[in-house]
């Protein structure tokens, strides 16, 4: 078994590692980075839990290795909102839709949002529903999930139907 | 759910990954995307002693086409299918199959050579590249070899490549112009294994079924063709196809298993009527008038 030097960015944040090489990207994100907004569910591609941002693209943190993130940049859910505690976009939708319950999920959803929202634009709301597959909600609050992918494709009666 | 420790190396050069396969003797893996491998490995389903990392491999990725075939390098995204206009319009069977693997987010990381060269009987595209008649290129220090799509695989995971050998690109023919596509897929959920699929292309040429290529997933231990369909198919006047006979022959072609999604029973009669609609649809679409 062999370890390994890894520089990567993580929120913003230069790290240098020394890493074992089977740990997994998301194990190496919440014991080695200390991002535990990281949810590793299933551990072997299926629940979505555990999606980050690499390099500009949502992927699945138990599906790839840390060493194999050498040189990357990362963004984990304790990256999206801004440095003075105000909510990124997705995160805004989905408080304001009631787009989560218990939360184990939700990290993974908004990490899969971010990646498809454009800075500043609308989502498109078929595309994000399309790539919503990929996450699995034990509470089953996918109707909230829905209507924060409306408000985030810049459809306003998103908000007003949260109580519906 | 973790894996057995292992060495790992991500070497520059496809020389460098050789050497590493052909000293190993049969305990390396290699990685790309990760996608099928990481589960098999986090399960330890699948315990190499090294991991052969081809991501940041020199001449691994990329799609280019020449008069007769699209060569599409192994460690080519899944997601770069998606968003290519040359490829859609030359490939546009393999473009259909890649929207139904795995979810957006494997796609992002799941590589065309991966997916070929595990060769999970439920996925999509080594059905593809069996119905449309690609060929694998494969190097090893000892040389390099193509194999044919439909000679590769041998059962569950288990295919022609000898462990010395790496998988490079994938040639996919290119079908003539105003071919048709067929693709049909069922699963329990978008994104799921396939409960049971089919995938191919028709040529039609004055009327009549000039080429057939076609295949099932998740219909037995390997991608299946569906040989004694195509043959019937072959030089039939269009109008005169029977589609529930062709799809009989399909089914008798197949191996369903049984597992706790579904039966092999229901698999046959599900394949039977996609297959029959699936057909009877492409060729009432793009009959030639």
């Amino acid at each position: 078994m062999s370890d390994h030097r890894i520089e990567l960015t993580v929120n913003g944040q230069r790290l240098a590692e020394t890493v074992e090489a089977r740990k997994s990207l998301g194990d190496f994100l919440r014991g080695d980075a200390g991002c535990t907004g990281v949810h590793l569910g299933c551990e072997h591609g299926v629940c979505g839990a555990c999606t980050v941002i690499v390099d500009g693209v949502a992927v699945r943190s138990c599906l790839m290795l840390a060493v194999q993130a050498d040189g990357a940049e990362i963004t984990t859910v304790e990256g999206l909102a801004k440095s003075d505690g105000s909510f990124h976009p997705v995160q805004q939708a989905m408080r304001d839709c009631h787009g989560l319950q218990c939360g184990f999920c939700t990290p993974g959803v908004l990490m899969t949002m971010a990646a498809l929202t454009p800075e500043g634009g609308h989502a498109r709301e078929e595309e994000l529903l399309a790539a919503m597959s990929g996450h699995i909600c034990r509470c089953t609050g996918y109707q909230g999930i829905r209507r924060a992918i409306r408000q985030l494709a810049g459809k306003n009666d998103a908000a007003a139907g949260a109580h519906a | 759910m973790k894996p057995a420790p292992f060495d790992y190396v991500a070497p520059p050069t496809i020389a460098g990954a050789l050497e590493t396969l052909a000293e190993a003797g049969g305990g390396a893996q290699v990685i790309a995307g990760g996608q099928t491998l990481m589960p098999l490995l986090n399960l330890r389903m699948s315990q190499p002693f090294i991991l052969v990392d081809i991501n940041k491999t020199a001449g691994m990725a990329g799609i280019t086409h020449d008069g007769s075939a699209t060569r599409i390098g192994a460690a080519t995204r899944q997601a770069a299918l998606l968003v290519d206009a040359e490829l859609a319009a030359k490939q546009p069977v393999l473009v259909k199959a890649a929207r139904h693997i795995g979810h957006h987010q494997t796609r992002n990381r799941g590589t065309v050579g991966g997916s070929i060269a595990l060769g999970e009987p439920a996925a999509e595209l080594p059905a593809t590249s069996v119905a449309l008649g690609a060929e694998l290129e494969v190097h090893s220090l000892r040389g390099e070899r193509r194999i044919k799509a439909e000679e590769f695989y041998l059962g569950p995971y288990m295919t022609t490549i000898e462990p010395d050998e790496l998988l490079t690109a994938v040639h996919f023919p290119l079908w003539p112009a105003g071919t048709i596509t067929v693709f049909r897929e069922v699963a329990q959920r978008p994104g799921d294994f396939a409960l049971v699929g089919l995938v191919g292309a028709l040529h039609v040429e004055g009327g009549r079924i000039a080429r057939a290529g076609l295949a099932w997933f998740g219909m037995g231990p390997t991608p299946i063709k569906a040989r004694q369909a195509e043959q019937a198919l072959l030089g039939q006047a269009v109008d005169a196809v029977d589609p529930a006979r062709i799809a009989d022959l399909a089914v008798s072609d197949t191996a369903p298993f049984e597992d706790h999604h579904a039966t092999a029973d229901y698999r046959r009669r599900v394949g039977q009527r996609i297959f029959a609609r699936t057909l009877s649809e492409a060729l009432n679409e793009k009959q030639p008038a």
